[in-house]
């Protein structure tokens, strides 16, 4: 049981090395640890689920698994990681690097105070609990985790398909390419015209007003006062000018390399790999749409197997989409905060995981996550789900629908 | 302007090494306020006096151009970016002296820009191997900047130049080491202004004075030995 969770801890510290910080320098190794202890308690919890249903180990070393595994992540989600996030935030505002400590507590404790209110408009406790229980905390972990999952489920949901079925790529050719790029040249080319122009005034703006100042008398000063006016509306002119180019050179870049990747997504859908993709894009958009009318149709069984499919591709997603953002989004200065945002993100979506999964699990291995998490009232938890990932899918469906029919217009114009 | 008389080089770099403020500085000799994002390549004219204070004195404009982006991007941004690298004149490489990983990005980034296969939708064509004997005899200038040299602890300053004397020498360029947000490094007269001249002024020599066709041979010619430097870790 330990040696799986080292196990896990060691893929965890091997994907911060080589996927995440590729091409930063780790100084903190805090967040590194984090990290790993986060990912490997998170798969963990798979580990005791599938354990459950196979029966291996005794039932009461499951149940100590279970607690043990459960207080860490708790304390992971709700202690440490936060209040590591404020620390390093506050240590990238230069103002407050003094106190640092002080403010990352203040941080803290607001985190906290905003943690608890999240309680109260939902009906998810009986009022039987006391305040500082287990059942308060991972109700509200399992709220926001699960709005987290419904609305990444939705989307993915919706985004599967769109991505991977062939019917839906749009026809690129490589000439289509040649001539954004052309385009793309062209205008960088006005663009250093137009700077060479500036620097070429301003220098002569520069040498006359040198010479200028040697200049005495009432002619001279007007004089001088007068062509520097007309040189500088010139040049307030011609930048203008430039901004607009450089806008429109940003822009051009970013379609180009829009129609790169759908040539390259059309020349993958080609091989072997792609078509197998492309099935299984079939497949799950079919699942994905029982799902959205909830036909409760097929026994529980069949879809426990989904259920494990989905728990590998969804591990397997997560990794590769905060990969994708993490890349987008940061920088040597922000690294770490963004890393201990997507741990917190991970723990979370990993404990809801685990509360909606009671759902499709067939009846008698539901007891011991009954009994594990307390009286929480799951059925809150799953028509909740039900609500959020309707409504991120029904407008995922809207936004990709006016992406799709916008995309061909631009590309008549060329 | 015919593209007969541009004179173009290269600023590359990871993000967020300071390029553009950089660029700023050498261009507009004023420090850049508000930094953001490079999307796609921003472009900007340096005036240069060519042999300055000689009688052979002439102003050519130099275009420097700040391609934006990181080595491990998508292969569709780094076919998008290799329109950029056509008919380069001189490339200035840019890292963060406080973060290694970027000098050791920059081995990649020039084989990036120097490795470009002219094929019509850019495609790189390279083994990706480091290649000392190329940059020996490389035809484009390269000149080696490092910012952000006042983060750098009193202490640890030695360290951090013998390392990048050791990249400069792997790349057979000249290196400068500076803070992009204090114009001091680069006030006329100091070591670091001199260093800038002269490679400009040798960028400028190779485009419209030394027409040898037989020093034009592109990178992909010369598959000879794989020297790996032993420098870094």
């Amino acid at each position: 049981m330990f040696t799986s969770q080292v196990l896990f801890f060691g893929f965890g510290w091997l994907f911060f090395m080589r996927q995440l910080f590729k091409d930063y320098e780790v100084r903190q190794y805090v967040v590194q640890v984090v990290f790993s202890v986060t990912f490997a308690f998170s798969c963990t919890m798979f580990e005791l689920i599938i354990f459950e249903i196979l029966g291996a180990l005794s039932s009461s070393s499951r149940y100590f698994h279970w607690k043990l595994n459960l207080y860490v992540i708790l304390l992971v989600l709700i202690f440490v990681v936060p209040f590591y996030i404020g620390y390093f935030v506050v240590s990238n505002i230069r103002l407050l690097h003094r106190q640092r400590l002080l403010f990352a507590c203040m941080v803290w404790f607001t985190f906290m105070y905003f943690f608890w209110k999240l309680g109260d408009p939902f009906p998810i406790l009986s009022p039987k609990h006391g305040i500082l229980s287990i059942e308060q905390l991972i109700s509200r972990v399992g709220v926001i985790g699960v709005t987290l999952m419904a609305l990444l489920s939705g989307f993915g949901a919706v985004n599967c398909p769109y991505t991977y079925m062939s019917y839906f790529l749009r026809n690129v050719t490589d000439s289509d390419i040649l001539a954004l790029e052309r385009r793309l040249l062209q205008t960088m080319d006005m663009i250093v015209s137009k700077k060479k122009r500036i620097a070429m005034t301003r220098r002569q703006m520069y040498q006359r007003g040198e010479d200028q100042n040697k200049q005495t008398g009432f002619w001279g000063m007007i004089k001088s006062v007068t062509s520097t006016q007309t040189g500088s509306e010139n040049l307030s002119l011609i930048q203008q000018e430039v901004d607009a180019l450089e806008e429109l050179s940003r822009q051009l870049f970013l379609e180009t390399v829009d129609l790169q990747a759908t040539k390259e997504r059309i020349e993958y859908s080609k091989t072997f790999q792609g078509k197998y993709f492309n099935f299984l894009g079939y497949f799950f958009s079919i699942y994905c749409v029982w799902k959205i009318f909830m036909v409760k149709f097929w026994s529980q069984h069949i879809s426990f197997i989904l259920v494990g499919i989905i728990i590998v591709t969804s591990i397997r997603g997560l990794l590769i989409t905060l990969t994708k953002f993490f890349y987008a989004i940061s920088s040597s200065k922000s690294s770490n905060v963004i890393v201990l945002v997507l741990a917190q993100i991970m723990g979370m979506y990993f404990v809801s995981s685990v509360l909606l999964m009671r759902m499709s699990m067939p009846l008698e291995y539901r007891s011991i996550v009954t009994e594990v998490l307390g009286e929480l009232q799951f059925n809150f938890y799953h028509r909740w789900f039900d609500v959020i990932f309707l409504v991120s899918a029904l407008s995922s469906i809207l936004f990709l629908y006016l992406a799709h029919k916008q995309a061909p217009e631009k590309h008549m114009t060329l | 302007m015919a593209s007969l008389d541009r004179v173009k080089v290269l600023v590359l770099g990871d993000s967020g090494v300071g390029k553009s403020s950089l660029v700023h500085l050498l261009c507009q000799n004023q420090v850049l306020g508000n930094p953001s994002w490079t999307v796609g390549c921003s472009v900007d004219v340096r005036v240069q006096d060519y042999k300055e204070g000689t009688p052979e004195e002439k102003t050519y404009y130099i275009e420097l151009w700040d391609v934006g982006g990181s080595v491990g991007s998508a292969s569709s941004v780094k076919s998008t970016r290799a329109v950029f690298y056509n008919s380069v004149n001189g490339i200035i490489l840019v890292h963060d002296l406080t973060n290694k990983k970027s000098s050791q990005n920059l081995y990649r980034w020039s084989l990036e820009a120097l490795n470009k296969d002219s094929s019509p939708t850019g495609v790189i064509v390279s083994n990706g191997d480091y290649d000392r004997e190329q940059f020996a005899e490389n035809p484009v200038p390269l000149l080696l900047i490092g910012t952000k040299f006042d983060q750098i602890p009193e202490n640890k300053r030695n360290e951090v130049l013998t390392r990048t004397g050791f990249l400069s020498e792997d790349f057979n360029a000249e290196e400068i080491n500076l803070d992009c947000t204090n114009p001091r490094y680069l006030a006329a007269g100091t070591s670091n202004a001199v260093k800038l001249s002269r490679f400009f002024d040798k960028v400028i020599e190779k485009r419209y004075f030394t027409r040898d066709p037989s020093q034009m041979t592109a990178f992909t010619d010369r598959k000879r030995f794989n020297f790996k430097s032993l420098h870094y870790d």
